[in-house]
């Protein structure tokens, strides 16, 4: 499949979400935020860093960029869209996810290897894994803590839109532990935590095998040549 | 010139945690009498001559659309200054 990354001013992890699509098995398409091309890729992600420093909040400039009037468009009819961590923010600003992300409760930066549960494996990212199956991939952001009213969170975890949940600890004060979410179809997924730093063995989290020989995030992007799994 | 201000602050029910810092900064430095501390955006928006009632509704509809994430901030006032 061809794998579509975006590149925004502030993007940082672009390049390893473009290796990660390689590692994969998929053809790596570097996407330019400026373009209205999303250069016939079948599947889109939104990779982290600070687009636009952060600036108004993470995430909103981004979400109004020319290339997201496509990717919105392109979602819409199902084409399959990973956001992580700054793409998650992304996503939740043009309103392809619901809630929001505010500061970490506890007003630091944080940067961990993390465990995770994942709840829901009916999408396009995550057909690959187990249901409730833990895995462990590094968490780095400022600003992770996921917040919904009342009535978004028991829409969210009444949909089964829960993707996965924070387990260990809940490392920035997100609302039932939510560390990720999909939207009602399962095509696009968002997270905080970042799968493309865990797909190569030597640059991944430790385990309890080897140091940095953990792997749990080349199944997001393997997940994709998965469809039929889908109901 | 006018100028439409726009200040938009976190939700009431959230968690500031920059402003909690805020807080704590002024604790230690042995002020004691403030109970919280919030910290929110002030946006200004500077127009040729008077601001009009057209310029007024398209800063709402911006202060709603752009400078604002409903899910996470309210916009707690609209105001023009110098008109």
């Amino acid at each position: 499949m061809r794998v579509g990354v975006v590149t925004f001013p502030g993007s940082l992890d672009d390049r390893d979400a473009l290796r990660a699509v390689r590692l994969a098995g998929h053809e790596p398409v570097a996407l330019w935020h400026q373009e209205h091309d999303l250069h016939s890729v079948d599947a889109i992600v939104l990779p982290g860093g600070f687009s636009y420093g952060d600036y108004l909040r993470c995430g909103a400039i981004a979400a109004r960029s020319p290339i997201m009037a496509d990717i919105i468009d392109a979602a819409g009819k199902g084409v399959p869209v990973l956001g992580i961590c700054n793409g998650f923010q992304i996503l939740m600003e043009a309103g392809l996810l619901p809630g929001g992300l505010i500061g970490n409760d506890h007003g630091q930066f944080i940067c961990r290897d993390q465990e995770l549960v994942v709840e829901n494996t009916d999408t396009r990212w995550t057909a690959g894994f187990q249901d409730n199956q833990h895995i462990v991939i590094p968490l780095k952001n400022g600003e992770g803590g996921y917040i919904a009213d009342e009535e978004t969170l028991k829409r969210v975890e009444g949909e089964g839109l829960v993707t996965f949940r924070y387990v260990g600890i809940n490392p920035n004060g997100s609302l039932h532990d939510i560390a990720g979410l999909r939207n009602e179809s399962g095509t696009v997924v968002g997270l905080m935590p970042h799968p493309e730093h865990a797909v190569e063995e030597g640059f991944g989290p430790d385990t309890d095998q080897a140091m940095r020989n953990g792997t749990d995030g080349l199944t997001f992007f393997t997940s994709l040549a998965l469809e039929g799994v889908l109901r | 010139m006018a100028t439409i201000i726009i200040e938009v602050m976190p939700k009431r029910e959230l968690l500031d945690p920059a402003g909690k810092a805020v807080h704590r900064a002024l604790l230690r430095d042995g002020i004691s009498d403030i109970n919280e501390v919030r910290i929110g955006k002030r946006f200004e928006l500077h127009v040729e001559g008077a601001a009009t009632d057209a310029q007024l509704k398209m800063a709402q509809k911006i202060a709603d659309d752009l400078l604002s994430n409903g899910v996470i901030e309210d916009v707690v006032d609209i105001r023009v200054e110098g008109n």
